[in-house]
């Protein structure tokens, strides 16, 4: 249990998928305009994370891996070649099948993620976590508390920056750093003060 | 058409620079920036499989239904990866670990997708293919501008040879920390984006808000 909590952590603060891998970048600094958007967008994430990873993990370990078909009688196959592909797969289902869902029984959420829920296919941030995992070679309980993990951190990242953005609205910037000028640089500086966390041991 | 041929290829370059004009495929930019050599490695391998992609997006372009084309085109595009990651296993392993999961994450890079959707799809194979071939060398001008400042003002050297002799070994030169750490890739894509930006004003973003001088402030 421990453990699990270590990973949570560590894959929020210390090993933030946004600001110290920079993945998700561009659905990053596209959709923080706004903060109600981002909360939305924010929300999406940590769903879709905690859902693909471990099904992703379900998928290496028991169709992917070298000798993983053992169950199946067939343990000299080796698909690992076919993992990327296959985590990509699992993730554009998995996010058709949330956005099935979140129209059937939560329309009003539906409407207030519009067309952030599909855009997550294509978001590094999602498909980084999976590769992670794999790298990592985290067990089913260990991917679950990391996909959770990963999920929160990048919304908590992009709710920040959000946030700092609508502050920012109003300040008297020079012409050609206005926009994505100075959003890269507050993001350097956001970036700077979670290396700084990761110092700490959980 | 010579003209529209040339201006598919170049127009990338500087004018419609996928990186700094339409924040595309940062999370490379970014990540792996802190050395010249990965930094070239994976303009190669992003060139490489955007120009693949592009290519056969548009061959197919005329026989792909318009709800299935996102799915198709990005197994076109994870099959192109798959095939460079695993050459740069067989053939490069030690890059193959410095770059780890970055070259997977070519599929995921919005530069490769967004171009199979916004221009092979609607173009013949010629064409796409400059297009292709003027984003990637767009997406590396800019990655490899940002890993040479990086690496040497953080380490003194480029592609491991020495340059600035360092303070350690008897030079002048104190290696600037910082410059390897993930932050400094942000300051310096958002230097080159305001040089852009003030050298080609048209790139300049409308702003949201104009900051004038009210009666209050005037007749203080």
């Amino acid at each position: 249990m421990e453990q699990l909590t270590t990973i949570l952590l560590r894959a929020v603060f210390v090993e933030n998928l946004a600001l110290a891998y920079f993945l998700g970048m561009c659905t990053f600094l596209a959709v923080s305009k706004q903060l109600r958007t981002a909360i939305g967008l924010g929300a999406a994430v940590i769903v879709v994370q905690a859902v693909t990873v471990p099904l992703n993990n379900l998928l290496y370990r028991y169709f992917i891996a070298e000798g993983a078909m053992t169950w199946a009688g067939l343990g000299h196959l080796d698909f690992s070649y076919l993992g990327l592909i296959s985590y990509i797969g699992v993730i554009a289902a998995a996010v058709q099948i949330l956005e099935m869902i979140l129209s059937r029984y939560f329309p009003n959420l539906f409407q207030a993620m519009g067309i952030y829920l599909p855009l997550l296919t294509v978001n590094c941030a999602i498909l980084g976590a999976s590769l992670f995992m794999v790298q990592r070679d985290y067990d089913f309980a260990e991917s679950m508390a990391y996909g959770l993990g990963v999920g929160s951190g990048w919304a908590f990242a992009l709710i920040t920056l959000a946030g700092l953005r609508e502050k920012m609205k109003y300040s008297d910037i020079p012409e050609g750093l206005q926009g994505l000028g100075i959003v890269f640089m507050t993001v350097g500086l956001m970036s700077m003060a979670f290396i700084s966390i990761a110092g700490f041991e959980f | 058409m010579k003209t529209r041929l040339r201006r598919a290829l170049v127009t990338p370059l500087v004018d419609e620079n996928p990186v700094t004009l339409h924040i595309l495929g940062i999370c490379s930019a970014v990540a792996i920036t802190n050395s010249l050599y990965s930094a070239l490695v994976m303009s190669a391998a992003l060139t490489a499989v955007l120009c693949f992609s592009s290519v056969v997006i548009s061959v197919i372009r005329r026989h792909l239904p318009h709800s299935v084309r996102i799915i198709v085109q990005v197994t076109v595009i994870a099959s192109a990866v798959i095939v460079v990651d695993e050459m740069l296993q067989a053939f490069a392993p030690t890059t193959s670990q410095i770059l780890s999961v970055f070259v997977g994450l070519i599929i995921t890079n919005c530069i490769v997708l967004g171009r199979a959707e916004a221009f092979a799809a609607h173009n013949p194979p010629g064409v796409s293919l400059l297009d292709a071939l003027g984003n990637g060398l767009g997406f590396s001008l800019i990655l490899c501008t940002v890993a040479t400042i990086r690496e040497l003002f953080g380490s003194g050297g480029l592609l491991g040879r020495e340059i600035f002799t360092s303070a350690a070994a008897g030079g002048w030169f104190e290696p600037v920390g910082l410059f390897l750490l993930p932050p400094s890739a942000f300051f310096i894509i958002g230097g080159i984006v305001w040089l852009i930006r003030s050298y080609k004003p048209q790139q300049r973003e409308q702003a949201e808000f104009e900051i004038i001088a009210t009666d209050s402030v005037r007749n203080r």
